[in-house]
């Protein structure tokens, strides 16, 4: 089953080498995670400060500056994985280096047919 | 006519000594809570025709589990029709083995459900109640009237439970090694809900729910007899030990009777004996837990002939082990009660002013009954009467209510 997994925490509480060191240890767990075919992608994001909002309605478009909901705790980045199961994902969710200082939300995948595939 | 009601109470005797466990194992093979749910009854349909002509078979469970299978496998192609993805479903379930054999395979399929419906990201209400529809076969109904909320509401519940389970892929096995302790914990906490809702119901009318408890302790043998961990024996014990009380605990009129004015000619010594023993089975382990603490306090009240024989002394010290592992006011509210038997009321009340003070028990009822207590013995009857006042204010049970109402009556 595949999982997006939704890495949220309070952007402001990590310094400059915390950031770094999540990075690495991040880049590390992808590697561990493709070498077992669970691997679909991964990411961190710019700063919510960089965030921009898009809405149409009436057939008018609306740009705005900042994030959908102001938080305490904002999305930081993801992993998609292709897990056995819930426990699998939670598993894998528990190695995620932000999973110490932020929180992660497991969302399991809906499958939609139609779409286009890499290979 | 003599013939066929025969074989009508043969079926039902297998439908309530087996169809738990055909159950579980259909929900293994066919990874679906509906689908096994509807195997299971087509599997009875089945035996209800076919065993007054043909006779029962040898291995009844094997029988239900394999005819539940293959009309599983007929539906999901007869739906084929109409959705093509459930083919190869079908196909998948039909090439597993239909291995339904060894007793403790199936019994692991029991245990596999209790992981299933007590899983930690599903909300505590809905694990209790899918626990006590799934695992113990009780009915949507049931359920529902015994904590108090709308049939509707809880078949609700149940239905966003399975569908989670469904969408989220949470899987029916035994966790891990490294998980099991904290999951099991969850299947703990769920099985000690249930009885502590048929034991001191938390609102309404009546005191205790005696199905409830009853159907606790069924599954706390169930998850022993599966995984005898010395916290499960802990857990069963405790229940055992506050069960063998229910006769004593509540006069005719269905008033409360403190453990100290309690009959105790009237504790079941059944029960008494098999939670002792329990206890020193898990407190022999090494890995001492809350449940057995808990149990072992318990047993002490048991062993004791009269309040004032009680080992106080080893009561304070069992709490003063549990307010180590577990920290928590309502322990340490237990602990000043027990200090209280043992050194008497002005200790005892001294502490609880000290626990009062910090704020957690301000809400607590049975934190203002047992200060109001301990005034009253000590004479002072202003103060007694101000802490029940309170109790009363934060109670929300109505023979408690009576009783403290009582209690108030008689301060002079």
């Amino acid at each position: 089953m595949k999982y997006m997994l939704l890495i949220y925490s309070d952007e402001n509480a990590w310094t400059d080498d915390e950031q770094q060191r999540c990075y690495q240890e991040s880049v590390q767990l992808t590697q561990d995670l493709h070498a077992s075919g669970k691997y679909l992608g991964a990411s961190p994001l710019h700063s919510v400060t960089t965030a921009t909002s898009v809405r149409v309605r009436d057939g008018k478009r609306l740009v705005t500056d900042g994030p959908f909901a102001e938080t305490r705790e904002q999305l930081g980045g993801y992993f998609l994985i292709d897990a056995q199961d819930l426990d699998d994902a939670i598993a894998i969710a528990g190695r995620i280096p932000s999973v110490y200082k932020g929180t992660v939300e497991i969302r399991p995948i809906l499958e939609l047919t139609g779409l286009p595939t890499d290979q | 006519m003599n013939e066929s009601n025969s074989v009508q109470r043969q079926v039902d005797a297998v439908y309530r000594a087996e169809s738990r466990r055909v159950f579980a194992t259909l929900i293994r093979l066919l990874g679906d809570f509906d689908l096994a749910e509807e195997a299971l009854h087509e599997a009875f349909a089945v035996a209800m025709e076919q065993w007054p002509r043909d006779g029962a078979p040898n291995n009844p469970r094997a029988w239900l589990v394999s005819v539940g299978r293959f009309r599983a496998i007929d539906t999901i192609r007869r739906r084929t029709r109409f959705d093509a993805s459930l083919a190869e479903l079908a196909e998948r379930i039909d090439a597993a083995e239909p291995d339904v054999r060894a007793d403790e395979d199936v019994e692991d399929d029991r245990l596999r459900l209790i992981f299933t419906c007590c899983h930690p990201s599903l909300p505590q209400d809905a694990q209790v109640a899918l626990t006590l529809r799934e695992v113990c076969g009780l009915k949507t109904e049931e359920i529902a009237s015994a904590f108090l909320v709308a049939p509707p509401t809880l078949a609700q519940r149940i239905v966003r439970a399975k569908a989670k389970i469904r969408a989220a892929g949470i899987p029916y096995q035994v966790p891990s090694i490294e998980d099991l302790p904290d999951r099991l914990d969850t299947v703990l906490q769920v099985i000690y809900l249930v009885f502590n809702e048929g034991y001191a119901a938390s609102s309404g009318p009546s005191l205790t729910r005696a199905d409830l408890s009853g159907e606790a302790i069924r599954l706390g043998r169930l998850v022993m007899e599966l995984l005898p961990n010395p916290e499960v024996m802990g857990l069963l014990a405790l229940m055992l030990l506050q069960e063998s009380r229910r006769a004593a605990r509540t006069s005719p009129e269905g008033d409360l009777i403190l453990l100290a004015d309690q009959d105790r000619s009237r504790w079941n010594q059944a029960q008494i004996a098999e939670g002792r023993a329990l206890v020193q089975q898990a407190l022999s382990s090494q890995q001492v837990g809350p449940y057995a603490l808990q149990a072992a306090i318990a047993a002490v009240h048991a062993e004791a002939p009269s309040p004032a024989t009680t080992d106080w002394t080893q009561i304070v010290g069992l709490y003063g082990l549990l307010a180590q592992i577990e920290p928590s006011p309502v322990v340490q509210l237990n602990r000043a009660v027990a200090v209280a038997m043992r050194d008497g009321p002005q200790a005892g009340l001294q502490l609880l002013d000290e626990i009062l003070a910090e704020g957690d028990l301000a809400n607590y009822h049975l934190a203002h009954a047992a200060r109001a207590d301990l005034c009253r013995r000590l004479g002072e009857t202003a103060a007694a009467r101000a802490s029940y006042q309170r109790a009363l204010e934060l109670v929300k049970q109505e023979p408690e209510r009576r009783f403290l109402e009582s209690r108030l009556r008689e301060l002079v």
